[in-house]
């Protein structure tokens, strides 16, 4: 759909706001899917509430003790009321349950790969490893003095990790010192690094641009000064730039 | 445009394929098997049999830079945690 209004010179944002409340704009399938689920447990949510409110509500309403001076005191046990408000929810947790899965189960998916990134997270910047073209290099934050107009304060780095479009990505994630997470939240990336061991996830970018994340996991005081940029461009330039 | 057709030729993207015995998250094993297996493969058949080669690109691919190093250390040293022999 994104892509379709791109051919309208849509701006997409994939960089937080401030006093953000929703998503930013999704660039890979797998971040699509989460919106999708998220949007259909809404739908069950506010189905959900307004019925509780509204049986909650009409019942103080007709039912209190200026309306209904008689108190049903042997009134203890309806079997169709019961059968309904328990198999009811259930249904109603199996339908949120099955999309629940199937998007978890493919998100887990590794589709034959064209391209393997090794992420590292340190006490405070992430290195990136290339090694299916022996390339290594770090990725620090930009210091406020450094910003250029345009650029994002607490989110721009000095290397940025490149990567071509439309080709499945394998991202390795480990910790070099203590645990890490490696988010962004455009690509529906969210991995523990963990020391000592190496933890997998595919990826597919659906369009060009940039995309931020920054560390989620508490991991020292500059924690917050650790961020994630992945570039995204077209794959005959990603070439270029290897070369 | 032409220099990008002719980049495409040369370079290849290409990169360790899926192992069914590793269909996890967790690829740490992945890495570890695939370095000893290449150290298993070139004792048994020397360094230049070709098909040794896949370990060590998987390994290369799979394995952080700081670990491999590290267990080449262990190999010559003899602490590796592992068997080496085929």
């Amino acid at each position: 759909m994104l892509q379709f209004l791109s051919l309208f010179n849509t701006i997409f944002n994939d960089a937080p706001q401030p006093w953000q409340l929703g998503f930013q704009d999704s660039a890979a399938p797998g971040f699509t899917g989460i919106v999708t689920l998220h949007n259909t447990i809404g739908f069950y949510l506010i189905v959900i509430c307004f019925s509780v409110f509204w049986a909650l509500f009409s019942i103080i309403y007709y039912y209190n003790t200026n309306k209904n001076p008689i108190a049903h005191k042997y009134l203890t046990h309806g079997t169709v009321v019961e059968l309904v408000w328990t198999i009811t929810p259930a249904l109603i947790l199996i339908a949120i349950a099955f999309p629940s899965f199937r998007l978890l189960y493919l998100m887990d998916e590794v589709i034959s790969p064209t391209l393997t990134i090794k992420a590292v997270g340190h006490q405070w910047y992430w290195s990136y490893e290339l090694s299916d073209g022996c390339y290594r290099f770090d990725s620090y934050m930009l210091p406020e003095s450094d910003l250029e107009l345009g650029q994002f304060r607490l989110l721009d780095v000095d290397n940025k990790l490149i990567v071509p479009v439309d080709c499945h990505i394998r991202l390795i994630v480990t910790g070099a010192d203590v645990i890490h997470s490696y988010a962004v939240p455009s690509l529906g990336l969210k991995l523990d690094a963990v020391p000592g061991r190496l933890n997998q996830v595919s990826f597919l970018v659906e369009r060009t641009g940039t995309f931020y994340g920054q560390c989620s996991e508490i991991c020292g005081v500059w924690h917050g000064f650790m961020p994630i940029a992945i570039e995204a461009v077209s794959t005959p330039q990603f070439l270029i730039m290897g070369r | 445009m032409s220099e990008s057709a002719e980049t495409t030729s040369k370079y290849v993207l290409q990169t360790v394929g899926f192992d069914a015995r590793f269909p996890n998250t967790n690829q740490t094993r992945n890495c570890f098997q695939n370095y000893t297996d290449y150290f298993k493969c070139i004792t048994a058949k020397g360094e230049d049999f070709a098909p040794c080669k896949q370990f060590k690109k998987a390994y290369n691919s799979l394995c952080p830079n700081e670990w491999i190093s590290k267990w080449d250390d262990q190999r010559e040293n003899g602490t590796f945690p592992a068997s080496l022999e085929p």
